[in-house]
């Protein structure tokens, strides 16, 4: 089964805005694998160490209670006294509460361990060409330093963590991103950074060391998957505290029940007080045992989702600030827009007819696979009807886009038309000795005023003609930004077009407010000032230019293909280095604090259930008049006690799936979702216990258990 | 229920509702300083009070200090009080004409009475005609209706200005608190609804006790002294300490049933409009009105529930061929222990209405109520007085269950939570969570040691005031047990237990108990927390003036107050310091419908789940074995 829990447009009528991009890569199969089930069985034991439950103070009480009742138990059993059936099964089914609660745990973390295995096979002992003085030397990997040097061809593993400084090469990072496509990576700019494991592709290049060895990304992606560094959220710990407090309470109510107990029997001259046995099975019913054994297990769980998206959380914390996030901040290109642009609009130079200028236009493009290239032969087509022609039947020859010439197009039947940038084709113009119309440099100006691309076509010495290119936003991003409004989420578009650009396309979009001709200097102000309007902040970036925003920013997703000063300065990293994931982010962030809120909800209204089957039970025989309260008919005492006992054992196991996939989360506003929530964990939590308690009961007594 | 009941609890309903808005207005511009329309004969005396106690009016306190201002002002009141009360034997003659000293004001009771007034509860382990003088009345003991009242108004609107400041140091300052809160407000009202008791017939004279001869022709003593004053702080203050020991039931505390209508509004008056001033203050009066909606809600099906339950008599009754059906000329239902003169409507409404605002004045016995009808005011005590509740604690202890409530359910809205904008955190968890436990530990745990520890009390003049602890285990003492009287009654008085004829037997528990069973067992349950949620109003039945019942009841009053109070100024405190985070439509909707139920939600589930058990043994058994006959 795939998780796919964040996709928010499950319709076919909205098209999700990118397919690849909210498909989890490193999703596991399935949720309960068989290697992970068994590991966590086995963990669910060592976890019983009372040393490790007493960090869980809810289910340290469970635990506690349990070797009180098998005290009982083998005292029962020795002395031949009391109902030993009844205490040892008391008894099994509150080891089993424990149990079951550190398997949840075990089991979120199965996930993470068996992704970290994957990850250190990866990091196998490879050997490193480093550079001294200018000669290589053949040097085991760890023994890399900081600011070491080494050399890197086709075909090796790249040793370290570390930032090229000579070169270009491509590099296969699927050991880390999971993404078979290699990509490339150049000293200078932003995509100067390569990550230790990964393997180069083609060429050469000379790379300065980052990171020693033990810090690398490797090893911290190891540590985190792992949850090795795990530290509880803020939330997680007010919500501990909560439930601490919730069950000293419980305590306080269970403990007086004893004498309030004396004295109703001293009254009643009938029954007896209630064994401690029942008082603990009382006592583990009425605590959150249900929230409070899934409480961590939800927490890794969150910071797996965020992984199986490929994006590395640098702590829980992190993710939890996601889902407060109330301002995000989105460069426009890649995240708002598709990368590429699209042609636009033809303007024919003064002189040149409007299909002169198209069929020029679609002739030079004809061979030109780039997605700009295409986007004009479509525009011809539809706007002015050309067909496509074959270039080969033509006898045209392709002149192939180059760095030297900066344009590309066709040689047919005499004619030398190009494409290109207004300086380039105007050179090649000149070259030719045309003249480059005054017009034509208007045209050129208006449409790079307004935010386009202009690309001149030109015959040998004559202008033709101005292609607009244009920035087309992603499909079903408008949907996107609405739910994020409904969710009280405010969308800042980044961009360094001018304002007026920038308008038209935040206008498009949907944005609710863009930055335009943002620098660094600007995107770092704007934060502060949301800041200190009590609002929380979330970004991507990836240049160097970019780290004191993501620094500042309280969620800061660096792109993996960024600088490793930017990678530094985040508290994310996205190794697909997808922008539009800051988006998903925030959504698993929200619904890691709804999974919470909800079973926490659910496990508060369960007791009200269990009171109604323990309490007249344990009073069956002083006051018989409070059978009136037993309003499911439950057979009789012990099988009422054990039938509520075991219903919140088992509650445990039946919601791990829940609290590993997160509830089902719908963008929408916060009191929709509220009312929601409510009916379903609260009204649900009071009433779902008493079906499968009566249940439970009559399976005891037909197995006579009880 | 019937018509007059529904009309009188909806009658009610709406006068109070027509306050809340105007006197929550009028507070709102008293607390921030603003200029009323009695400022000008007020402001003056404001200024001279302030500059004897060497206050500057704009000191603003951070809630430590605020904190411990306000345990200076109750500490010095209570140690005050504890002195007169022992010393009353002292006072000038005209004060005291019954000639009542310390030999009525045992150290424990004094300890107990001075707890009780100074924590707002006004439990009174005494009978007041018989144990203490006007002296003791009129300054000892009414000073606290004013003190303890004005101090919970001056933390609510503490803890409110938590909500509102926003990366503020300070919560105000406890001294103009509750400088103003006494000048602008109590005052004020005071004099007016003081002057509308006197002219409804409610006594205000210094004339020693009178005998008359009464319409039987036997002679009687009638109580008098200045009662109109006290009656209406009492109300007002939500104190509830009466002048009389039959408290509101009284005919001079309490003459007609206009005299009962105005003591209800007084009560509710000041608690329901404190929740349009913190809507006022915090800049959203929507905010105010959902938890205006929440109190009522909880407030309206109380009543309701009490009425019906009292108006439908008992099977008992029924089955004894007593009619119970209402007439023309009879009340109908169960009238045990409820005036004629208010008949069930108004004797529940009122029930209600004390026990809902920690005032614990009545005008009927809850005692003699049928199971139902009694578990309504001891569940609305129960739940920590937040249905309007008493001056100030009311509000303050509903936006403790607020912050509870929003953690909770805001948590599942995706964000961290966050009430009118402050995020709810680590600390105000572990403050309210804290509130929370002391106040279950002290019902619970009180509780529990009285309903299985056992003194017996001598008045023997040679072993005054020592108590032996008798073992009430029956298989092993039997001997014991044999001593103390089987059915115990008020101050049972088991000449057998220690073969001296003057021994009164005061013990504390269960052979205490006007009543055995579950119905004993409520009393007990009832005292406590009537105690710890400062009500003072009493299921009675049981003799509480020993040195047991005075020191625990006197323990759970302080801790009730004070162990509330001061984790709530910490939450104010903290909140204040905290940025406010705007409102967007992904924040946790606190003004709604959805929100006030979730309110009602948290307050009854928590509580329910606290109390259950206890509660199960006492009123709801009392209930089922009524619906058998098994009950007396």
């Amino acid at each position: 089964m795939s998780i796919k829990v964040q996709d928010p447009q499950q319709t076919p009528a909205q098209p999700s805005p990118s397919n690849e991009m909210v498909k989890p890569k490193n999703a596991p199969r399935s949720l309960f694998e068989p290697t992970i089930l068994r590991r966590a069985i086995k963990d669910a034991f060592v976890k019983l160490d009372p040393r490790v439950v007493a960090k869980n103070p809810v289910m340290f009480v469970v635990e506690v209670g349990s070797v009180v009742t098998t005290y009982f138990f083998l005292r029962d059993v020795l002395t031949h006294q009391g109902h030993p059936l009844f205490t040892g099964q008391v008894t099994l089914w509150l080891w089993f509460t424990v149990l079951f609660a550190n398997f949840a745990e075990a089991m979120a973390e199965g996930r993470g361990k068996a992704q970290a295995d994957a990850l250190r096979k990866t990091r196998t002992q490879t050997h490193a060409r480093k550079l001294v003085g200018g000669k290589e030397q053949n040097v085991p990997a760890p023994d890399l330093r900081r600011d070491d040097l080494f050399v890197c061809e086709s075909g090796d593993v790249i040793p370290a963590d570390g930032e090229i400084v000579e070169g270009i090469a491509s590099v296969d990072e699927s050991a880390i991103t999971g993404e078979s496509a290699p990509v490339i990576r150049e000293s200078g700019g932003d995509r100067s950074a390569v990550t230790g494991g990964t393997k180069v592709l083609s060429d050469r290049i000379v790379v300065k060391v980052t990171a020693n060895p033990g810090e690398s990304f490797l090893d911290r992606m190891i540590a985190l998957v792992e949850g090795a560094q795990r530290q509880k959220t803020p939330n997680e710990i007010a919500l501990s505290i909560l439930l601490a407090g919730l069950t000293i309470v419980f305590l306080f109510a269970t403990v007086t029940l004893i004498p309030y107990a004396k004295f109703s029997v001293d009254q009643a001259k009938a029954g007896d007080v209630p064994t401690i046995t029942v008082m603990v099975a009382l006592l583990v019913c009425l605590i959150p045992t249900t929230i409070g054994g899934l409480l961590s297990a939800i927490g890794i769980a969150g910071m797996d989702r965020v992984m199986q998206h490929n994006v590395l959380a640098m702590s829980g914390k992190a993710v939890e600030a996601a889902g407060d996030v109330n301002t995000l901040l989105l460069d426009k290109t890649g995240t708002i827009t598709i990368g590429n642009r699209q042609a636009s609009a033809f303007h024919a130079a003064p002189g040149v007819s409007d299909a002169e200028m198209a069929d020029a236009a679609q002739l030079s493009s004809l061979a030109d696979e780039t997605p700009e290239g295409r986007s004009i032969v479509v525009f011809a087509k539809e706007r002015f009807g050309l067909r496509e022609r074959d270039i080969v039947e033509m006898g045209a020859e392709f002149v192939p886009f180059t760095a030297q010439t900066r344009m590309s197009g066709v040689n047919v039947q005499g004619r030398e038309v190009r494409k290109g940038a207004s300086e380039s084709v105007k050179r090649f113009v000149e070259e030719h000795g045309g003249k480059w119309p005054a017009e034509v440099q208007g045209i050129v100006e208006k449409v790079s005023k307004e935010g386009g691309t202009p690309l001149v076509v030109a015959d040998a010495h004559r202008v033709l003609g101005v292609i607009q290119l244009k920035d087309i936003v992603k499909g079903g991003m408008k949907h996107r930004f609405d739910q994020l409004r409904a969710m009280g989420i405010k969308t800042v578009m980044i961009t360094g077009d001018n304002p007026l650009t920038a308008a038209s396309i935040a206008a498009e979009a949907g944005v609710d407010d863009f930055l335009a001709e943002a620098t660094p200097e600007m995107k770092l102000a704007y934060i502060r000032s949301e800041q200190a309007g009590g609002r929380l902040v979330a970004m991507t970036g990836d240049g160097t230019n970019d780290a004191p925003a993501l620094a500042q920013a309280d969620v800061g997703v660096a792109m993996n293909t960024g600088t490793q000063a930017a990678k530094e300065a985040g508290n994310m990293v996205d190794l697909d280095s997808n922008p539009t994931k800051l988006i998903e982010v925030v959504e698993i962030g929200k619904q890691m604090l709804m999974t919470r809120g909800s079973l926490t909800t659910f496990s508060i209204a369960n007791d009200i259930a269990k009171y109604f089957a323990i309490i007249p039970a344990m009073f069956a025989v002083t006051y018989p008049e409070l059978k009136a309260l037993n309003i499911i008919g439950l057979t009789n005492p012990e099988s009422a006690i054990l039938a509520a006992v075991i219903f919140n054992a088992l509650v445990i196991i039946a919601l791990i799936p829940l609290a590993l996939r997160g509830v089902k989360y719908k963008p929408a506003n916060a009191q929709e979702i509220l009312r929601r929530n409510l009916l379903i964990y609260g009204l649900g939590g009071v009433l779902v216990p008493f079906p499968f308690i009566w249940l439970i009961d009559r399976i005891l007594v037909l197995l006579h258990l009880a | 229920m019937n018509t007059l009941g529904t009309i009188q609890i909806l009658l009610f309903f709406v006068i109070i509702l027509a306050l809340t808005k105007p006197l929550g207005l009028y507070m709102k511009r008293v607390f921030d300083g603003e200029r009323t329309f009695l400022s000008p004969i007020l402001r003056p005396i404001e200024l001279l009070f302030l500059r004897v106690c060497g206050v500057k009016e704009d000191d603003d306190q951070p809630w430590t200090s605020y904190a411990i201002a306000m345990l200076i002002f109750s500490v010095a009141g209570m140690l005050f009080t504890y002195a007169a009360l022992r010393l009353q034997g002292f006072a000038p003659a005209f004060l005291n004409p019954q000639k009542y000293g310390g030999d009525q004001m045992t150290p424990h009771l004094a300890f107990d009475t001075a707890a009780s007034f100074t924590t707002n509860t006004n439990w009174q382990s005494y009978s007041p005609e018989a144990a203490i003088n006007y002296w003791s009345n009129m300054v000892a003991l009414a000073i606290h209706n004013w003190m303890s009242a004005a101090t919970g108004l001056a933390i609510a609107i503490a803890m409110v200005r938590g909500f509102a400041r926003k990366s503020a140091k300070g919560i105000g300052n406890f001294w103009v608190d509750t400088i103003r809160g006494t000048l602008y407000v109590l005052l004020p009202l005071s004099i007016i609804a003081g002057v509308a008791m006197i002219a409804s017939g409610v006594p205000q004279n210094f004339t020693a006790p009178m005998a008359v001869k009464g319409l039987e022709g036997a002679a009687q003593t009638l109580a008098l002294g200045p009662v109109a004053s006290q009656e209406v702080i009492k109300m007002l203050g939500t104190n509830g300490g009466g002048f009389f020991n039959a408290n509101s039931a009284h005919p001079f505390e309490n003459p007609n049933n206009f005299c009962n209508l105005l003591q209800i509004i007084l009560i509710f008056s000041i608690p329901a409009a404190l929740t349009y001033t913190f809507g006022k203050m915090v800049g959203n009066v929507k905010q105010g009105w959902a938890v205006f909606g929440a109190m009522s809600a909880m407030f309206l099906v109380g009543a309701f529930v009490a009425n019906s339950a009292e108006q439908g008599g008992t099977d008992l009754l029924t089955k004894a061929h007593v009619m119970t059906q209402a007439t023309a000329t009879q009340p109908g239902g169960n009238m045990e222990g409820k005036e004629v003169r208010f008949g069930i409507g108004a004797s529940t409404l009122f029930a209600t209405i004390t026990t809902d605002a920690s005032c614990g004045a009545v005008n009927s016995m809850h005692d003699s109520y049928t199971p139902i009808g009694g578990l309504v005011p001891m569940f609305n005590i129960l739940t920590g007085e937040v249905i309007f509740g008493g001056v100030g604690a009311g509000l303050y202890g509903m936006l403790m269950f607020a912050v509870i409530a929003v953690f909770i359910a805001g948590l599942m809205v995706g964000r961290t939570p966050e009430y009118l904008g402050k995020k709810i955190e680590k600390f105000e968890v572990q403050m309210a969570m804290l509130a929370t436990l002391i106040l279950a530990a002290s019902v619970l745990g009180f509780a529990a040691l009285s309903a299985n520890t056992n003194y017996a009390t001598t008045t023997d003049p040679k072993a005054s005031d020592m108590y032996a602890t008798v073992n009430l285990d029956p298989k092993k003492q039997q001997a014991d047990i044999d001593k103390l009287p089987g059915n115990a009654s008020w101050n049972a008085l088991p000449n057998s237990a220690y073969g001296n004829p003057t021994d009164t037997y005061y013990g504390s528990t269960r052979n205490n108990l006007n009543n055995n069973g579950a119905h004993g067992f409520s009393e007990i349950l009832y005292a406590y927390a009537s105690a710890t949620g400062n009500n003072g109003s009493a299921f009675a039945g049981i003799t509480a003036n020993t040195p047991h019942y005075n020191v625990t009841l006197a323990l759970a009053m302080l801790i009730g107050r004070f162990l509330m109070i001061i984790p709530l100024l910490a939450i104010a405190g903290s909140m204040a310091r905290k940025k406010i985070v705007p409102m967007s439509s992904g924040t946790f909707p606190t003004d709604t419908t959805t929100f006030a139920a979730l309110l009602i939600g948290v307050v009854i589930i928590v509580n329910v789940l606290t109390y259950f058990p206890a509660l199960a043994l006492g009123p709801i058994v009392e209930h089922y074995q009524m619906k058998e006959l098994k009950t007396q």
